[in-house]
């Protein structure tokens, strides 16, 4: 029983049978003497004596956001304190499902009817008109005259993924400005989706504000017809918002250079505790009547993070055009995950189609909003009493979830390492993350490395 | 009407243009849309079926086109397991972003099925595992992983095979060749062709296989061929990627359904694996899979699974939540599992009697044809051996659907729709 007779690489003599009978006989070897079969019949990088095809891996960092929380989960301290991850947190430091998504859940079990079959690719329906109406307004003329196509996607990362291997399919430009700085994961899901990632200025570290002269400039270099990502409200990391005024500026600007939009929603009603004021931005825009693309979030604004529910909307300049991109963007999605989850997506057109429950909504999104201002202004009073050096309105100017604090790396790291303090090495803290209870240690935290050669 | 609609959009239009005070003259560069080029793109071989289906306001008509489920009056299914599971899940206060790699329970429970309850991989922690969308979700990412870290490889695709399939790679773009799978002429497996192919092939290429139930010709190899194709296979040092989206659904046995797994695992092979709960936990619409990658030890199971949840960040940051805890209420709880696996049972059961009954049904009917294959055939699919246009047929005269390819998804015939549909099938055949 030489390795040649029941080698496969050997001559075409073999039948059908000989291979059976091959095959057979290297069982009953395999049986006595299977030491003896891997050195015989195995060839060097197979399975048993050989190694992986993935032996060259290195293990990957942590990713720069979620790792944070890692290391938080990690550390003993009583006295920890999570600022890192942008999930909304009760006075009480709790997560919070919202008493609206418990009713609509209720609601969803209670409904024996109810089957869980695949949604259509582009997912639940009535989900998607009503996303397209929170964002762009019930009376708005884009939706009036059916030229926005709309397709459920996995929360914010799933649509800005989905519109961005859209584009780098059918839009003649494969350019997409970020701002700088921005979340850490665009870049990787605009690389990875095919297109190139250049930057504009955004924030200005010398006032904490908005570096609006270099976002004109950038923008007005950039070449005609490239992609630009703007954070629709309460930009991440930084909390710096464009004014109305601004907005109009840059709504002027990109249309004379044919740039075009890609909207990314995280905190629509987060920011100002206002839906619609939320939304204005990206409804100047529409309002024109050109073209733009609007990646929505549910996760914080409902709370359904980790049912991961989020829509892509893609307004058009005629119904036509409108049915085409969706027919394309169907082709994107079926290759990636055939279709979306229908557990979030139910759970948000219970609330947004039920008046009432729509309303309650509002109320618990204001009150998380509201408790998130009032966090600003309880450290920006607590490091005023504190005497701490340096100019901190930028934490009462700033809006939404996140605070840049203007620390650097290393200051960030010795808040970690002195006082259990996680946060991103950019100085990011989310202030969702804060309680009345714990501003005064942050408050300590931030006083020690402003005072400090850190 | 159109008229009307393109007035108001011109009008739209011109509002748009009119110059608002300010340094850059506002409104729009051009009148025409970015997306006047895009085509529109084809219907999905599958998917577009039920449209197609839905759309008929025949009382006739049967949908034996998409591979989901349904009960004997042709009604889909929730099962009692999953029924209880939501209501223990209800009022659940926890909806936060699952890691990256997902729920490690519901990997941890899902990987017994696959690898066994006492796999020594598992124990060894040499399976780097990360929760996916679904069957879909985890091939693509899988796709994705090899055109990142082997970026010369190409996958071999059995020739037929879900059509996705083919999307998924070409998306990952990662280049595809087929394989001999499939004997028209049997109706069967074409076993020499094959490992004429896997032979051929360079050593250490992809494959992609089938664990059981092949989509969509219901062929599978039998227990000795799987030995043979695995030696095979150790001899070129190919790696081979299992697509296992119907455990449990082909014999009604979860065990039995992953033998082909278990004598590559037996052989020494690293495999990986991707694994849907779609079908057998009647989970489709709620996207829970599993990938996994088994690694020579524990170091380089932890490197790559890194590796896999650096390219699920950016396709959609962690894995929907719901769905995984339903599979992991189900899976760690004895008596629900016990119910679980008697219903994938009754399920594999229903499907298999009607395979009997469509057989039987045709061969009463005095048909010309040889339909050994219906009952030889396993899983939800069958592969009829009907050309295209005898399937047009049965859609336009008898408002039968299916794909084009000839497969019927088993899951669809009742006993209520087996006769029409056994009739149907005798008349646009007889005359073969």
């Amino acid at each position: 029983m030489t390795n040649s007779e029941f080698s496969s690489s050997s001559s075409s003599s073999s039948s059908p049978s000989d291979r059976r009978i091959g095959a057979l006989l290297r069982h009953l070897t395999a049986a006595t003497d299977s030491d003896n079969l891997s050195s015989v019949y195995a060839s060097p990088t197979s399975g048993v004596s050989g190694g992986s095809v993935f032996a060259h891996l290195v293990q990957a960092p942590e990713d720069p956001i979620l790792g944070v929380t890692v290391a938080y989960n990690k550390d003993p301290s009583p006295v920890k304190l999570n600022l890192g991850v942008g999930a909304y947190r009760t006075e009480e430091g709790k997560p919070l499902v919202l008493n609206v998504v418990r009713k609509a859940e209720q609601q969803l079990i209670n409904d024996r009817t109810r089957i869980k079959e695949y949604l259509p690719i582009v997912g639940l329906v009535e989900f998607n008109k009503l996303s397209a109406k929170l964002i762009l307004g019930a009376d708005s003329p884009a939706i009036r005259e059916n030229r926005v196509t709309t397709v459920e996607c996995l929360s914010g990362t799933g649509s800005l993924r989905v519109g961005g291997e859209f584009l780098a399919k059918h839009y003649h430009q494969k350019t997409i400005y970020i701002t700088q700085p921005t979340w850490g994961n665009h870049p990787k899901i605009f690389t990875l989706a095919g297109l190139t990632v250049k930057t504009y200025r955004y924030y200005d570290p010398s006032t904490r504000g908005l570096n609006f002269q270099g976002l004109i400039e950038d923008l007005g270099a950039a070449t005609p017809g490239s992609i630009v990502l703007l954070h629709a409200c309460a930009h991440n990391p930084t909390g710096v918002d464009p004014t109305i005024q601004q907005w109009e500026q840059i709504r002027q600007l990109m249309r004379s250079k044919g740039l075009m939009p890609f909207f990314d929603s995280a905190y629509q009603g987060f920011a100002s505790g206002s839906l619609d004021a939320d939304a204005k931005p990206i409804r100047m825009f529409v309002a024109d009547g050109g073209e733009c693309l609007v990646a929505q979030s549910y996760a914080k604004n409902m709370g359904l993070y980790g049912e991961r529910v989020g829509a892509l909307s893609i307004v058009c300049k005629s119904s036509d055009v409108a049915g085409k991109v969706e027919s394309q963007l169907k082709l994107v999605i079926r290759p990636m995950y055939s279709s979306p989850p229908i557990h979030g997506a139910s759970i948000v057109a219970v609330i947004l189609r039920d008046r009432n429950l729509f309303n309650e909504w509002t109320l618990e999104l204001k009150a998380m909003a509201d408790r998130i201002i009032s966090m600003r202004k309880q450290l920006f009073e607590a490091l005023r009493a504190r005497g701490t050096p340096g100019d901190w309105s930028h934490i009462i100017k700033q809006i939404g979830m996140f605070t840049f604090t203007g620390l650097n790396p290393a200051q960030v790291s010795y808040m970690t390492k002195e006082y259990h303090i996680y946060m991103t090495s950019d100085g990011r803290i989310s202030m969702a993350g804060l309680s009345s209870k714990t501003v005064p240690h942050l408050a300590d935290a931030i006083h020690a490395v402003a005072t400090k050669a850190v | 009407m159109a008229m009307a609609m393109m007035i108001r959009n011109a009008a739209a239009s011109r509002r748009a243009m009119t110059p608002i005070s300010g340094d850059f003259g506002g409104g729009l560069r051009s009148m025409s849309s970015w997306w006047k080029s895009v085509e529109p793109a084809p219907k999905d071989p599958i998917l577009g079926v039920t449209e197609a289906f839905l759309a008929d306001p025949s009382p006739d008509k049967v949908n034996v086109g998409v591979g989901a489920y349904r009960d004997d009056n042709g009604k889909p299914v929730v099962l009692d397991c999953v029924r209880e599971a939501e209501r223990r899940l209800a009022g659940s206060t926890f909806m936060e972003y699952l890691p990256m790699g997902g729920s490690a329970k519901m990997v941890d429970l899902t990987l017994k099925l696959a690898y066994g309850d006492d796999s020594e991989f598992i124990k060894d922690k040499r399976i780097a595992a990360i929760q996916t969308l679904s069957g879909t979700g985890a091939c693509r990412l899988f796709a994705d992983f090899q055109k990142r870290f082997c970026p010369g490889s190409q996958i071999y695709i059995p020739v037929p095979t879900w059509s996705n399939h083919h999307n998924i790679w070409r998306d990952a773009e990662v280049p595809q060749k087929t394989y001999h799978y499939y004997h028209p002429e049997t109706k069967g497996l074409d076993f020499s062709a094959l490992m004429d192919d896997v032979k051929n092939a360079p050593d250490g290429s992809f494959f992609l296989l089938h664990a059981c139930a092949h989509n969509p010709t219901g062929v599978d190899p039998t227990e000795e061929q799987w030995r043979e194709i695995s030696q095979l296979f150790k001899a070129k040092s190919h790696f081979a990627f299992f697509d296992m989206a119907y455990q449990g659904f082909a014999s009604g046995d979860p065990a039995r359904d992953a033998k082909s797994i278990r004598i590559f695992l037996e052989d020494g092979h690293h495999i990986g694996i991707s694994q849907s709960y779609a079908k057998n936990m009647g989970l489709y619409g709620q996207r829970v899979g599993c990938l996994s990658v088994l690694c020579e030890d524990a170091k380089q199971a932890v490197s790559v699974k890194s590796q896999l949840q650096q390219l699920a960040r950016p396709m959609y940051s962690n894995p929907p939540l719901h769905g995984a805890q339903l599979v992991s209420t189900i899976l760690e709880d004895p008596e629900l599992k016990s119910l679980w696996l008697k219903e994938v049972k009754v399920m594999a059961d229903r499907i298999i009697g009607m395979r009997t009954t469509l057989r039987e049904s045709l061969e009463k009917l005095g048909s010309p044809l040889s339909w050994e294959h219906v009952t030889k055939q396993i899983g939800m699919f069958c592969y009829s051996g009907l050309t295209p246009e005898q399937v047009d047929r049965l859609t336009s005269e008898y408002h039968i659907y299916m794909t084009r390819n000839g497969r019927i998804s088993m899951a669809g015939v009742t006993t209520g729709n087996v006769g029409y549909l056994a009739n149907a099938i005798h008349e646009v055949t007889k005359s073969s």
